[in-house]
């Protein structure tokens, strides 16, 4: 982390073209991932974290308009050409994608899948990319890799298709990885499994990993760094230990509150809950999007909308929490 | 793999069985007495029943059909009545040109459909969908007897491109039997192209929104792999489920088109035996025509499990 980031993202904001009009889905976003690191980036169902993640190499469809800026090692990404996203997509920067039943290729082995990515990039040989898929299968931890590289997707269970996309994805050693919500569609006995995965490249391998997840679980148990995204916007990052201790904005002291948790209340009380709904994103007031289901609203929060505050621990509010609550 | 392949060459052969039932008993079901037919102006009974003797026609049904189906094992598909020559070699010298001309068909018609299919759904909402779209509305509303002689007309006649008709067997001299085939199977192939076109657009526009789509983009593919490789793969299964069922469609649209332009296959074979009450050629052309159906649709399942590996390990189990 001394070399400054791996991956800078400065004021992306992406709007879709809509039969309604312009949709803005993320809105001035900022993030950065040092070597190594893993950032979380966490929020709702439609908050733009997906869309963030899409954006980073290119892969939103043509009806998305992005502007801002992303460096992967001071390389601009955004309104780069075809042929540089190509070349990076895969080698510098992989994607996990969250349907592992889907995400693969229906009618190719997933030893060719995999060797695919290392015959465009490193141009290994058909055999060469073979041989490499199956120590990739091994280092994932896939059982009788030799074997199961001539398996089809549908020979595999959705866990071992995750691991097939992960190995996929650190093929070609990228820099970075990103994660989107790779163990949302998994059972949760298979989802510690990848987990373990994920945790064990990232030490061995010493990828930069941009989880993108709504499960602050996972957050505790693999991030470094947490952004936490409300309507298309960032609204708190902060080291995660920093962060599950003292959250500053409503939002994330909400989110913390409104998860279950193992501990001494287990079972024994309702989860709290965030009135009211996410706002529509093609009407974001120039206000902070929050302000309507915030417990603690001034009258600024529906007048202008608050900016992170730099340091380490940044929040967008115009009234943090400041006390430590329990979690 | 092989319990998949015997267990289709055994429905096959059973539906080949059943074909031939229908045929012979189809056949037998015409209105009129075969034997006054073979006895031409003789109505003679005592030359009626020599006729029947002779082809068995007093025989019950089984035997009759146990006789049917042990000579055209053994390759004897009887004597054509009006010409006395025997039927084998009819198909043997009309069979070549109607398979030449329909391979050379779905070969346009593939290339054709595939291609302009995949124009249109990459190129989505731009002229060259439009373009595509209304080649393939023209495709399938003209019909092809109107086509081939608008060809004929002006390509073969005004500018003297093409011949207008007759046949020239391939052995004899390649080009001049291509040069001959050409406009015919380019004539037959547009109306295929144009489904073919229709499926491939349609399939492709599913193929291209999948996810695994996205993970080969995000893998750093170039787009031809991801289109050509990846989403073209997955849209030929339907694609091939739609050229084997057309396949009939282009029997019947050889008829016409060998017609058309005098060649010497088929489709003539079949017209002239029907027009002559040539009952043992028509039976023999039923049975040949109902056999390539089985083996189209074989090969067309055949095909399905080499494209698609999900069908090969169901077929296993």
């Amino acid at each position: 982390m001394t070399s400054g980031p791996v991956l800078k993202v400065t004021d992306l904001s992406v709007t879709f073209r809509t039969e309604d009009g312009p949709l803005s889905a993320v809105d001035r976003v900022s993030l950065e991932v040092g070597d190594g690191e893993v950032l979380a980036v966490v929020g709702e169902s439609g908050c733009g974290k997906s869309v963030t993640a899409m954006s980073l190499a290119g892969l939103l469809p043509r009806s998305a308009t992005v502007d801002g800026s992303v460096q992967l090692d001071g390389v601009e990404l955004i309104g780069a050409d075809k042929r540089t996203l190509r070349s990076i997509r895969g080698r510098e920067v992989a994607y996990i994608f969250q349907e592992p039943m889907t995400s693969l290729n229906p009618v190719f082995t997933v030893g060719r899948q995999i060797g695919e990515v290392l015959q465009v990039h490193i141009g290994l040989s058909r055999q060469a990319a073979r041989r490499r898929a199956v120590e990739l299968l091994k280092l994932v931890g896939i059982p009788s890799a030799e074997r199961r590289v001539d398996d089809y997707p549908h020979q595999l269970s959705g866990g071992m298709r995750q691991r097939v996309m992960i190995a996929m994805a650190v093929a070609c050693d990228p820099k970075v990885l990103i994660a989107d919500e790779p163990t949302t569609a998994l059972d949760v006995t298979i989802q510690a499994g990848i987990l373990d995965v994920l945790r064990a490249l990232r030490e061995r391998l010493g990828t930069s990993v941009v989880l993108i997840t709504h499960d602050l679980g996972v957050v505790a148990d693999l991030a470094d760094r947490v952004a936490v995204m409300y309507a298309g916007r960032v609204v708190e990052t902060a080291d995660v230990h920093e962060l599950f201790a003292r959250p500053q904005h409503p939002y994330t002291s909400g989110l913390l509150a409104a998860s279950p948790s193992a501990g001494r209340h287990a079972g024994t009380h309702r989860l709290n809950e965030i009135p009211g709904l996410v706002p529509v994103l093609a009407s974001q007031p120039d206000a902070c999007t929050f302000a309507d289901r915030c417990p603690q609203a001034l009258d600024t929060c529906s007048a202008k909308q608050p900016a992170l505050e730099s340091g380490s621990h940044r929040v967008a509010c115009w009234n943090p929490v400041r006390q430590p609550v329990e979690v | 793999m092989n319990r998949y392949l015997l267990g289709r060459l055994w429905q096959s052969l059973v539906t080949l069985l059943l074909a031939t039932i229908v045929v012979f008993l189809g056949v037998r079901a015409l209105p009129g007495d075969p034997a006054l037919a073979l006895a031409g102006e003789d109505r003679d009974p005592e030359s009626l029943r020599a006729i029947r003797e002779q082809y068995g026609l007093d025989d019950s049904l089984i035997v009759q059909f146990w006789q049917f189906v042990s000579h055209a094992l053994r390759g004897d598909l009887g004597v054509s009545i009006r010409t006395g020559e025997s039927v084998v070699s009819m198909l043997k010298s009309a069979l070549p040109v109607t398979m030449e001309l329909s391979a050379l068909a779905i070969l346009v018609a593939s290339v054709l459909g595939v291609g302009a299919g995949v124009v249109a759904a990459v190129r989505r909402g731009r002229p060259a969908e439009w373009a595509a779209n209304a080649l393939a509305l023209l495709g399938l509303s003209v019909p092809n007897f109107w086509l081939g002689l608008m060809a004929i007309l002006y390509l073969s006649v005004a500018l003297g491109l093409f011949p207008a008709s007759g046949f020239v067997p391939f052995f004899t001299d390649p080009i001049a039997n291509l040069h001959h085939l050409v406009l015919p199977a380019l004539i037959l192939g547009t109306g295929l192209a144009a489904v073919i076109m229709r499926q491939t657009r349609s399939s492709m526009l599913d193929a291209l929104s999948a996810d695994y789509i996205r993970t080969a983009e995000a893998k750093g593919l170039p787009s031809s792999a991801v289109i050509g490789r990846h989403a073209l793969r997955n849209s030929l299964i339907v694609v091939i489920t739609i050229v084997g069922l057309q396949l009939g469609a282009l029997i019947s649209g050889a008829v016409v088109t060998e017609r058309i332009f005098a060649l010497p296959g088929f489709g003539k074979l079949t017209v002239d035996a029907v027009f002559q009450r040539d009952y043992p050629v028509i039976q023999a052309v039923v049975l040949v025509t109902a056999t390539a159906y089985i083996m189209i649709n074989l090969l067309v399942d055949l095909l399905y499990s080499v494209i698609d590996p999900r069908i090969r390990v169901r077929g296993e189990v």
